[in-house]
């Protein structure tokens, strides 16, 4: 079933979802070619994170299909689920267990053979340089050091899709780039498709090969750098997504879980 | 099994690792028993009960249960706060098996705790009938602890975040461990004291233990351990299924 679908490994049509009168995520359109670094934009409470939830099973669509890896999320979670890896907004990482057993864990979860396991976990610890702290204790990790796990313990199980929750969010320069690097290298040499998020224009505008823009819900605009800038007549990233979203400062993203919270108690 | 097997040694380390908390889970139900073993003593005697420690011991290691127990349910908040629960809602596993996984860890370790007091005791006048009661006594605490570490679960799910802990405590816990028989005899009560008592799933735990240790009991274990099992299992299935239909924030 994934051979007609060609190469678009996520597919998602007339995507809703409500959160009670609220319209978080409002019939949307948009689909990612096999391979392809995707950046989702948008401001605060704009619908991305709802978005990637739905896409990754853990919240179900009010209406609309989604097809990730050829996957129905909503019907064939287990399938879906062993096709993406995913770097959330907030780390996810046991605190108390040490960087090595936090991959051990994963491994474990997504079923890896146990030599397999020790092999990826060696593997992936080196390149985000993590490997001399492997038996360190997570709490002790700082932001930087948390991420990189988390983005090495999403590859472990080798996904086709890797998502990716605006992954640089308050990290330096330096550690912004090496990941970047890293993935990057991933998306060449393993055809891993990335979809992520970011408040960074200029880091969207140097990785991304496609981007789309969403605004209270609705996607305004999805193509190219080139063609963003073309549509809305400016040279920068930054300027075209501001012309397309507008310079009002948007509600925190606070209310939007709020709102989640309160549709949670009923 | 591989599943369940990991995050059942997942609760253990963090159980182990974090020495202050189980030495102060311990500490608790110690002064208890020295506070109201020795304190009441002597009138518990006077009164015709007998050896008051004798009575008091499974009523204590049955409130280890009953702490632990919860508490490690309730942690599942810390679980959903750090994030560490998205981790494992997106992996290609059921629901069922995390929480299971789960909830034996939080039994295991709080058995172990119930154990661990049932061994000081020994050093402070605590006779039970046989050292061999020991093993029936750890079947019990097994029954007891899922039953609490079930319900711990089935509150947390419900909770959003740790402010609504103190009510528990207030509201749940601490009635459930004075009215339960554990420092009291439940025979000559008055009648509402004695409905309450009746209908708290406690009750029946420390009924059961305070049989297999020391031969006494108010029911007849024919009747306090279907019960027991009946409930822990009820808990633990209701806490699970709660578990499965978590929205993620």
């Amino acid at each position: 079933m994934q051979k007609n679908q060609d190469s678009k490994i996520i597919e998602v049509k007339n995507l809703t979802k409500k959160f009670g009168d609220f319209v978080a995520v409002d019939k949307i359109n948009f689909s990612v070619k096999k391979g392809e670094i995707f950046a989702f934009l948008g401001p605060n409470g704009a619908g991305k994170s709802t978005t990637i939830k739905m896409l990754t099973t853990l919240i179900k669509p009010t209406t609309g299909e989604m097809s990730v890896n050829g996957f129905n999320p909503v019907s064939e979670q287990y399938d879906t689920r062993k096709s993406f890896g995913i770097v959330f907004q907030d780390p996810s990482l046991d605190e108390e267990l040490t960087a090595l057993e936090n991959m051990n864990l994963h491994g474990v979860l997504y079923g890896i053979k146990s030599d397999l396991r020790e092999k990826r976990m060696k593997e992936l610890l080196s390149i985000v340089e993590l490997w001399d702290r492997k038996d360190d204790f997570v709490k002790n990790f700082s932001g930087g050091m948390k991420r990189r796990l988390e983005i090495a313990r999403g590859l472990l199980h080798h996904p086709k899709i890797f998502f990716l929750d605006e992954p640089t969010l308050g990290l330096d320069p330096q550690t912004r780039n090496k990941i970047w690097d890293y993935i990057k290298k991933l998306n060449v040499a393993e055809q891993t498709t990335i979809f992520f998020t970011t408040h960074y224009m200029e880091e969207a505008a140097r990785v991304a090969q496609k981007i789309a823009v969403i605004d209270k819900g609705k996607i305004i605009s999805c193509g190219t750098l080139e063609e963003l800038q073309s549509q809305t007549s400016t040279t920068s990233l930054e300027d075209a997504f501001l012309k397309l979203t507008g310079y009002d400062i948007r509600e925190e993203q606070a209310s939007s879980i709020d709102r989640m919270r309160q549709r949670r108690k009923k | 099994m591989m599943i369940v097997y990991i995050l059942w040694i997942r609760q253990l380390k963090r159980f182990v690792r974090n020495r202050s908390r189980m030495i102060a889970s311990l500490a608790n139900p110690l002064f208890m028993l020295v506070a109201f073993g020795f304190g009441f003593g002597p009138i518990f005697e006077r009164a015709g009960g007998g050896d008051y420690i004798n009575f008091l011991t499974p009523g204590i290691i049955s409130q280890t249960l009953l702490f632990t127990g919860i508490f490690t349910g309730i942690e599942l908040i810390w679980d959903r706060q750090f994030g560490f629960l998205k981790e494992t809602f997106v992996a290609p596993v059921s629901r069922w098996q995390i929480i299971i996984g789960r909830t034996l860890g939080g039994a295991t370790i709080a058995v172990f705790q119930g154990l661990l007091i049932l061994l000081i005791t020994l050093f402070i006048g605590f006779n039970p009938v046989s050292y061999f009661a020991i093993l029936p006594a750890l079947l019990i605490m097994l029954l007891t602890a899922s039953l609490f570490a079930g319900l711990g679960t089935a509150i947390a799910t419900m909770l959003d975040d740790h402010q609504g802990f103190q009510l528990v405590m207030n509201f749940l816990i601490l009635p459930m461990f004075f009215l339960s028989g554990a420092l009291f005899p439940l025979d000559d009560l008055p009648g509402f004291i004695k409905v309450i008592s009746y209908i708290n799933p406690m009750t029946y735990g420390v009924d059961a233990l305070r049989y297999v240790l020391i031969g006494q009991s108010h029911f007849s274990i024919m009747l306090s351990v279907p019960i027991l099992l009946t409930l822990s299992f009820a808990t633990v299935s209701v806490g699970s299924y709660l578990f499965t239909k978590i929205e993620v924030k």
